[in-house]
């Protein structure tokens, strides 16, 4: 990492669910710029790691610093974090009841105060980033599933995010619409963005990822660039996991 | 001819249509405000509910809630509208009195109603907007609300065709809606037939025309739903 400016740092992150322990403490900093990978298992806590960066899930224990603040203690003020830190859903979760354009609007305008015209505009630029300007009047469900996903995408972007996270943003999609969704990802990660990806696509993350974290059973068990993580893993329950999913 | 003689008796002279006029006047306005307070207080206490339920310092709000809706939902509204009438707003003109005990009934079965609806908007919009950084309340006005309300609209209809059936009881406590006012004329004219089967048909067309109001409503909510 030429930046060391750290965007995102957990330190012994741990979470509960009633008596199953999820994560067993998770120690990750996260560079301006990064593309950060991570994959397991179903079950690892890979998801739940991911949903407690920005609070979707509040973490037991442990400490979550964004900005320099502890997004763990209560005085902060979560929501204007959340504004910084883009989201990605695994089942996209875009507003049914409004149309695309009004998706990307609502945020902006209404947490940011940037008028409609120029909150439109920008949306619009990003929308035909992504080749769906033509679809701005259209509601979410007359949309394919690559097409939601690419302008959830854009909704995150919209408020200009310091950091996206992706929750399994490929795992919904038909085969066919897969790359769509990717080659979007790929165009931010070339532009700096700094990510977050839970994924499943091994290609992606061989390919994009600066940085490989591999999570079994609520820990990191081994990290590292994507060259020496599938060239060369180290631990047995990695090589395992590799040669079933390769 | 006779037939007609007898309309002409038991609704023409003295000018008796009138009252009828003047009770589906009262019944339209008992149901419309029942209908609006009961909405009102339905989505307070959907909202107290949700937001509530999970926090322990504020769980005391959510039992509150119950308790009302447990409360006015265990006591028929002919009760709930002489406890109004005779105890709690005695000195209230009968209509304020009945629009009241309406409104309180009525709410309890639309909050149960609307939570419904908001426990069925998917959680994954609650987190997306919560993730754009909107807070609980704006994300339950701005997202969960309006879907909520799309998906409940056909029962919302059902509780709105039933409060205004249900006030057909209003006569309970001297007040003079469509039903009473029905009686009054059966009760000076001895002719039970022709009121009776005339009121049925007052509250048929009324309930057709809210059906069709309703329908109507529905289609232009869907638009989003796709193709």
């Amino acid at each position: 990492m030429e930046n060391k400016n750290i965007v995102i740092s957990t330190k012994d992150l741990k979470k509960d669910f009633e008596n199953l322990q999820v994560l067993c403490g998770i120690d990750v900093d996260i560079y301006k710029g990064d593309v950060v990978c991570v994959i397991g298992a179903s079950g690892s806590g890979k998801s739940t790691f991911l949903r407690c960066l920005n609070l979707l899930e509040k973490p037991t224990s442990g400490s979550i610093l964004f900005d320099g603040e502890d997004l763990t203690q209560a005085k902060v003020d979560l929501n204007l974090h959340r504004q910084k830190m883009g989201m990605v859903f695994q089942q996209f979760n875009l507003f049914p009841h409004l149309t695309i354009l009004q998706n990307l609007t609502l945020a902006p305008m209404m947490l940011k105060k940037i008028p409609r015209a120029q909150a439109e505009e920008k949306a619009m630029a990003l929308l035909a980033r992504v080749g769906l300007d033509d679809r701005a009047a259209s509601y979410p469900n007359q949309l394919s599933g690559g097409q939601k996903q690419r302008v959830a995408i854009v909704r995150a972007l919209c408020m200009e995010p310091e950091v996206m996270l992706f929750d399994e943003p490929t795992s919904a999609l038909d085969p066919e619409m897969v790359g769509e969704v990717l080659d979007v990802m790929k165009e931010l990660a070339e532009d700096g963005m700094t990510m977050v990806v839970v994924t499943h696509e091994m290609g992606f993350a061989r390919e994009v990822a600066d940085r490989i974290l591999f999570i079994d059973q609520g820990i990191i068990l081994e990290e590292g660039s994507p060259e020496e993580f599938f060239g060369n893993p180290k631990m047995p329950r990695t090589k395992d996991f590799l040669s079933k999913v390769l | 001819m006779s037939w007609f003689n007898k309309l002409y008796e038991t609704f023409i002279e003295d000018n008796r249509y009138m009252w009828l006029v003047e009770g589906l006047g009262n019944t339209l306005l008992i149901t419309l405000c029942a209908l609006v307070i009961g909405v009102l207080i339905g989505t307070v206490i959907a909202v107290v509910k949700y937001f509530c339920e999970d926090d322990k310092k504020l769980r005391v709000f959510s039992w509150l809630c119950d308790l009302y809706t447990t409360v006015i939902r265990g006591i028929p509204i002919t009760v709930l509208l002489l406890v109004f009438f005779f105890i709690v707003l005695a000195s209230a003109d009968g209509i304020i009195v009945a629009i009241v005990a309406f409104g309180i009934n009525s709410g309890a079965y639309m909050a149960e109603l609307i939570r419904s609806g908001i426990n069925a908007v998917d959680k994954g919009q609650m987190e997306a907007a919560r993730s754009l950084g909107l807070s609980k309340g704006q994300a339950m006005v701005k997202i969960i609300f309006p879907q909520a309300i799309k998906n409940i609209l056909p029962a919302i209809g059902n509780e709105c065709i039933a409060l205004l059936k249900e006030t057909s009881v209003a006569g309970y406590v001297a007040i003079v809606d469509v039903t009473r006012a029905a009686t009054n004329i059966r009760n000076k004219t001895f002719d039970a037939f022709n009121p009776i089967i005339l009121l049925a048909l007052i509250y048929l067309v009324m309930v057709v025309i809210m059906t069709k109001l309703l329908s109507i409503l529905e289609r232009r909510l869907k638009k989003s739903d796709g193709k």
